[in-house]
């Protein structure tokens, strides 16, 4: 057996005292293609970071080409000829591709001549090792996806890239171009190169992986060979045992249907032909992988995406809904995901921030009351138990979970009908986490319908009455309170039916 | 809406100051007649200033306002001289303003040109566009009701520091008072979150440099009846000197937050400045790196004041925020 490219042993990191990986042991071979799995949260993207030295590891040892790394850092990882291609590609839109190339792999002072015909030849033979045929005079932002993914890899290569690192490759490209982007794989791995290969998407990992390693809570589950291990085998070793929390779920009645939602499409937001209904007093928890279409589902709801095909009902009347504000007048709350940026404004009071969905109620003629508005804020204050001096206090110095709250202030202030909540816990401490758990059920129980949205699979377990699952922008199936586990989503959100597509996915 | 730490206080405070200084050594600044002149000669800067904070609200900028004050100015001399009545040449000035304004507005709003890309170009090509015009000369041989609009020279004063003050507070109330006030605070401070809270943060951003346009207009018109000839250059520097008035007076370059009062205190502290030195005997040459000197104190204090909040924010906090991908 050759010797190991990369190693790592016993890799532990912790953020402020989160534990994010816990002796986590890694290793690629040469002309290996390792996948790297694991639920959103796992611990990948941080492994990943060590590797590329983007962050340092508290405690463990990583070692490259038989050598022991220390102090790893960008600059050394490349010259250890590690190389990561992300979900994302970052070149340059405006520069042409043998320019893009070139910034990376140029040296020179700031006062060297480009030879130009050089920059060129170096390009395109670069491109043609990474199996693909691109002008290298073509600008970048005229590239499509998967070209652009290509460059990014010929600049790996012309780093001298042993080790590939892919984080998500495949998440925005088709059937066809995954298949071309699989033929680049397969010919860096006759080169002798090491590909460690993230995807959520298992039927791509079996049909190009060689060894499988899956992490769960920032921990090594096990490392197998891709001939040894089935898909069912892989998604239990993700999904774990349940989670031992207590959800304050109450039962409380259904009412009438609130939203519907029939055949709806938008290719901008990449939401394919969703039907779902939502009764009030049901909590609804959409489940999916980052990236599988649920906040951008959640935004064409709320009108931020234009909707190509299908119909939105509102209390079984088919609305229109253009922007948000005609999202507002329908009866349509949206508490999006990252309340720092979209949520709320800092700069602003409580009271403000919690009355800037509802100013007109609160106003005569544009001119706003303000003892209205005080009196509705304090109401929030109080129900939901916002922790702040006054409503004068500035947002900014609430702590995160009280700006949480305010954020749903504001939305229940335009007296919704439904209630669409993306990753309403995200970055939230416990106490609070559980505080708007609760006042979640009360809304429910108010007659309200709850839309969640959350990545975190006991969440969605223990606070939904039914679990919509979505992979790759359309529903991947529906499960009941009852009958949900945490098998059964992850089986969903990575595409695989429990019944039926076996046969094609060992294949 | 900054707590523990007030603009308005600490510039107040720099302008006290420098009042006690010249009262102790040129007392006869504070003639009658001087600081009738120093008032006159800001009325038509605060009036801009107030446009102006609308606009660096909504987290936008407007430097073509001075190229705009002169082409409003030659505009109602213009028409004044055409034969129109006084008061529709006065009303011509002002739209006039708007209209530039609302050009301005909505290459911004509709069309997402930065402002400032907007503002240069409207700044020169309205600037050039008056040379052109009129060939560098200026209006002269208005119409006997023109200067003064026909009141006398005295009530004229009164009406014009009055139509100041009141356009100042009226703006003042209505960004604390009204939803649109609101909602011009919320487009600068967030548009992501005003767009998301149902505020239409594209017409918002029209309508302020609207504004700023007919408040360019208006303060044109007072500056140039106070002469009988109008000059095709007037308003040089007048956006830089209006935005440092925004700017010292705590309006957050970026939007978001500031206020009225503070840009009144701002415009008086930098229009009190120039005719100081000439008191104290100092070289008027020195006049602009003052304000120059005052503008960077102003800045690094609010780098300084967000620092320490931020700080004290942090000791408060509770809840690190989770780091894990």
């Amino acid at each position: 057996m050759p010797a190991p490219l990369l190693e790592a042993r016993s890799i532990s990191k912790a953020f402020a005292g989160v534990r994010a990986l816990n002796d986590v042991d890694f290793s690629l071979f040469p002309g290996e293609v390792h996948a790297l799995v694991g639920e959103n949260g796992a611990g990948k993207s941080t492994l990943i970071k060590v590797f590329t030295g983007a962050i340092a590891a508290d405690s463990g040892s990583l070692t490259v080409a038989g050598r022991e790394v220390r102090h790893h850092t960008p600059a050394t990882a490349r010259s250890l000829g590690i190389g990561a291609i992300y979900q994302q590609p970052s070149l340059f839109p405006h520069l042409t591709v043998a320019e893009n190339i070139a910034w990376t792999l140029e040296g020179g002072g700031l006062w060297h001549r480009v030879d130009w015909k050089a920059r060129q030849r170096l390009a395109a033979g670069l491109i043609r090792r990474a199996g693909a045929s691109i002008d290298p005079e073509r600008v970048a932002g005229t590239l499509s996806m998967p070209e652009q993914q290509i460059v990014e890899i010929a600049k790996a290569i012309g780093a001298g890239a042993r080790i590939l690192i892919m984080d998500e490759p495949t998440s925005s490209l088709t059937d066809r171009e995954v298949e071309s982007l699989f033929q680049v794989i397969a010919s860096l791995r006759a080169q002798g190169s090491g590909v460690i290969y993230i995807s959520h998407r298992l039927n791509e990992i079996f049909s190009i992986a060689d060894r499988i390693t899956v992490l769960r809570d920032g921990e090594t589950i096990g490392t197998r060979n891709t001939t040894e291990v089935q898909p069912t085998d892989l998604i239990e070793m993700m999904a774990g045992r349940p989670s031992a929390s207590v959800f304050p779920k109450r039962e409380v009645p259904h009412g009438a249907i609130a939203l519907e939602l029939r055949n709806v499409s938008s290719s901008a937001a990449g939401v394919r032909d969703v039907s779902f209904s939502v009764r009030s007093g049901e909590i609804v928890g959409l489940a999916g992988l980052v990236g599988s279409g649920r906040t951008e589902l959640a935004e064409t709801i709320f009108g931020l995406n234009a909707l190509d095909s299908g119909e939105i009902l509102v209390e079984a009347r088919t609305v229109r809904i253009g922007s948000p504000a005609e999202a507002i007048e329908a009866g349509v709350a949206y508490v999006p995901q990252d309340r720092r940026r979209h949520g709320i404004v800092l700069e602003m009071p409580v009271a403000a921030n919690t009355s800037l969905a509802s100013l007109r109620a609160i106003s005569r003629w544009g001119w706003i009351d303000g003892a209205r508005e005080r009196i509705l804020a304090e109401r929030y204050v109080a129900q939901l138990q916002i922790k702040t001096p006054s409503v004068d206090a500035t947002c900014g110095t609430l702590s995160g979970g009280n700006q949480q709250k305010v954020a749903l202030a504001r939305w229940l202030a335009t007296s919704p009908k439904v209630l669409i909540l993306d990753e309403p816990t995200q970055g939230v401490d416990v106490g609070s986490k559980s505080e708007i758990h609760r006042r979640m059920v009360d809304l429910a129980e108010g007659g309200l319908a709850i839309i969640m949205i959350s990545s975190e699979l006991p969440e969605i377990l223990g606070m939904s009455d039914r679990i919509l699952v979505m992979h790759a922008g359309s529903i991947g199936g529906v499960l009941s309170r009852a009958e949900a586990t945490q098998y059964k989503i992850l089986s969903l959100a990575l595409g695989h039916r429990p019944t039926g597509e076996m046969a094609q996915i060992q294949e | 809406m900054r707590k523990g730490y007030s603009r308005e206080a600490s510039v107040a405070g720099a302008l006290i100051a420098l009042l006690v200084v010249v009262a102790a050594v040129a007392p006869r600044y504070f003639s009658r007649e001087n600081l009738t002149d120093i008032c006159l000669a800001n009325a038509p800067v605060l009036i801009v200033a107030v446009g102006m904070t609308l606009v660096i609200l909504t987290g936008q900028i407007d430097i073509s306002v001075g190229s705009m004050f002169a082409v409003c100015g030659v505009a109602a001399g213009v028409l004044a001289k055409a034969g129109l009545p006084v008061p529709i040449a006065a009303l011509g000035a002002c739209f006039t303003g708007a209209a530039l304004g609302s050009l301005n507005g909505g290459l911004v709003a509709y069309l997402r040109v930065p402002s400032i890309v907007v503002t240069l170009a409207a700044m020169v090509a309205l600037r050039d566009g008056l040379r052109w015009a009129t060939q560098g000369a200026w209006v002269e041989d208005l119409p006997s009701g023109f200067q003064w609009l026909g009141f006398s020279q005295s009530s004229f004063s009164a009406m014009i520091l009055l139509l100041a003050a009141g356009i100042t507070v009226t703006v003042g109330w209505g960004l604390r008072n009204l939803a649109a006030g609101r909602a011009v605070y919320a487009t600068g401070s967030s548009e992501q979150a005003a767009h998301l809270s149902g505020i239409d943060t594209r017409r918002y951003r029209f309508w302020v440099f609207t504004i700023m346009g007919a408040l360019t207009g208006l303060a044109a018109l007072l500056n140039s009846v106070r002469f009988n000839q109008i000059p095709s250059n007037s308003g040089l520097g007048l956006e830089m000197r209006v935005i440092a008035a925004v700017v010292v007076g705590g309006t957050a370059i970026t939007g978001g937050t500031g206020s009225i009062s503070g840009t009144v205190v701002g415009v008086i502290l930098l229009g009190a400045v120039g005719p100081a030195l000439t008191f104290l005997g100092i070289n008027p040459y020195w006049e602009k790196a003052i304000q120059g000197a005052i503008i960077l104190a102003a800045i690094v204090a609010d780098k300084v004041s967000v620092r320490v909040a931020f700080l004290s924010s942090r000791k408060h906090a509770s809840s690190p925020a989770s780091t894990r991908a």
